[in-house]
């Protein structure tokens, strides 16, 4: 006798929401004013993970309007011009999703490289809008400081598209 | 045949698609509120309201995790003050030995400084009052950065409002909420803060860039500065307060000025806001073009007793001057007297205080003043 088989569903809420969700509350965390020893905690931008990741597992209505609406809260979070985030992470997600097909079955190092040229031009975009808005170039060595961060948070790219990527049985 | 070699292979690209179309839509949204999102006149954003309600919620929530953090350090302070209790004893009783003399000074300066000032009749600056808040929250990127404090609008916080440590200058109020404000740091790259640098009085502009020290732009004059002056806020434009202590110059690696602030030299945790009018709020526009002032500039024609008067006036002013060069004239055409002539003598080198004019031998011919406007000018000399 063939015994029935729990099919657990993904659905956006396990793969839009929740990490949404997760990425605000760890930007509110880091966002705390602590100085030990004369350093500040790292100042990530946490939501490039979804920016890059969400494309890559499934093209989706949902996940690009969420993640404009967690571009502007890291605008008003942050004080940053109203649109700034919005705009670079819709940048990154527009360029993940152009290019899915080149990067589908990649994984390792190809992947990570993909993560850091995204990275990348999304601080090259905010460091020209600001260049322009300001008229003043912020400092290099501040922007390495949060680049930096940013891409340290790849494993966690990493394990959404592993975790989420063909995980809903629906679509095989 | 696979599930996925089946039909549903299909929805792939409408997916993309319709994803795409979203994409676009929020990026051309995106640009709108970029283009939209001005600072006004007074620091704040053309977006405030958004701002205002996001920041009156995201306040609470900063202050819960920042409240263990608080607390964190009170213990730790608590504990370490039991610990270096004898090593700080020390110090402070070294250092009010060296300040007694400095409080002494300090005094007598402070006694001579009143005098000064009441002899030249200078308008002193009042004092201002201030509010006292603590940091929630924090941004230290390169594109922004701002802290969230507890104080607002309640406590009489205004857009503009300069705030302080107690070892110097901070920044500014750029949002205020009922409980929360906003403010944007000197090293935000949008920040701009007229400053002076206290040795020679030179001008300069403190320019944000994002990292922990701030450059210094537009110095007036060729050797203004140097390393270790003060520089302080030199309160022109009426945005500041003048002489809020700032930092300390010093050269980049990039070649260009620097300031070390005040600031940096704690955690910025407590902070006090300058309740500070500026002038742009002291002072409407409208009352500056209000119509005495307005109507300087088109004085009406005068009537016809008025032009009299001024003719009268200007007929009187000349004649007095006339009158004032005939007297000139015939002083300087005086015989000398043998009293008031050259002396040879070393002692008579010096002009005599007695003698009605120094004498000379050949007199130069007196200036006279001319009049420079005919008696007959309508009201040329009014």
């Amino acid at each position: 006798m063939r015994r029935p088989v729990a099919v657990r569903v993904v659905g956006p809420l396990q793969w839009i929401v929740y990490p949404a969700l997760v990425a605000l509350a760890a930007t509110v965390v880091l966002g705390t004013p602590i100085q030990m020893f004369g350093l500040h905690l790292p100042e990530p931008v946490i939501p490039m993970i979804l920016a890059f990741a969400w494309p890559l597992i499934r093209p989706s209505m949902t996940a690009p309007a969420v993640l404009f609406l967690v571009g502007l809260f890291l605008d008003l979070f942050w004080n940053a011009p109203l649109g700034l985030w919005a705009l670079c992470l819709m940048a990154v997600y527009g360029t993940v999703l152009l290019s899915r097909n080149l990067l589908a079955g990649h994984e390792g190092l190809v992947r990570f490289g993909a993560y850091a040229a995204c990275t990348l031009g999304a601080f090259l975009l905010a460091y020209l809008v600001v260049t322009m808005r300001a008229a003043n170039a912020p400092a290099l060595l501040p922007l390495i400081g949060q680049v930096l961060p940013t891409l340290l948070l790849f494993p966690v790219a990493n394990w959404m598209l592993e975790r989420f990527d063909d995980g809903d049985i629906r679509f095989r | 045949m696979a599930f996925r070699d089946g039909p549903f292979e299909n929805i792939k690209v409408p997916l993309a698609w319709t994803a795409a179309v979203v994409v676009v839509v929020a990026i051309i949204g995106a640009i709108f509120l970029l283009l939209g999102d001005r600072t006004t006149s007074e620091g704040g954003s053309s977006m405030g309201a958004a701002r205002g309600g996001f920041e009156a919620a995201a306040g609470p929530v900063g202050g819960v995790f920042a409240a263990p953090v608080r607390w964190a350090g009170a213990a730790r302070d608590y504990v370490g003050g039991y610990f270096f209790a004898i090593g700080e004893n020390r110090r402070l009783k070294a250092e009010i030995v060296e300040l007694r003399g400095w409080r002494d000074e300090a005094i007598a300066q402070k006694n001579i400084n009143g005098r000064y000032e009441a002899l030249l009749g200078l308008r002193t600056e009042p004092a201002v009052a201030m509010a006292t808040g603590r940091a929630i929250s924090d941004a230290r990127g390169p594109f922004n950065r701002a802290k969230l404090i507890d104080v607002g609008s309640t406590k009489g916080v205004r857009i503009g409002n300069p705030v302080v440590t107690e070892h110097g200058l901070v920044g500014r109020i750029s949002g205020v909420t009922s409980g929360v404000s906003r403010v944007v740091l000197l090293t935000d790259v949008a920040s701009r803060t007229p400053v002076m640098i206290e040795r020679t009085d030179a001008r300069a502009m403190l320019t944000g860039d994002g990292g922990d020290s701030p450059r210094l732009e537009f110095i007036r004059g060729a050797g203004s500065i140097q390393a270790g002056d003060r520089i302080l806020s030199s309160g022109d434009g009426g945005g500041l307060p003048r002489g809020l202590p700032v930092g300390v110059a010093a050269k980049g690696v990039d070649g260009a000025w620097r300031v070390k602030l005040f600031s940096d030299h704690g955690a910025v945790d407590y902070v006090r806001v300058l309740l500070f009018q500026t002038f742009g709020q002291l002072v409407s526009p409208d009352a500056l073009n209000a119509p005495p002032l307005a109507g300087l500039a088109t004085a009406p024609e005068p009537n016809a007793a008025e032009a009299g008067a001024i003719r009268d006036a200007a007929a009187r002013r000349q004649t007095a001057q006339q009158a004032q060069a005939e007297r000139a004239r015939a002083a300087a055409a005086a015989p000398v007297t043998p009293a008031a002539a050259p002396s040879t003598t070393p002692n008579a080198a010096r002009p005599a205080t007695t003698a009605p004019r120094p004498a000379v031998a050949t007199p130069p011919p007196a200036p006279v003043a001319t009049p420079t406007v005919p008696a007959d000018a309508p009201g040329g000399a009014a």
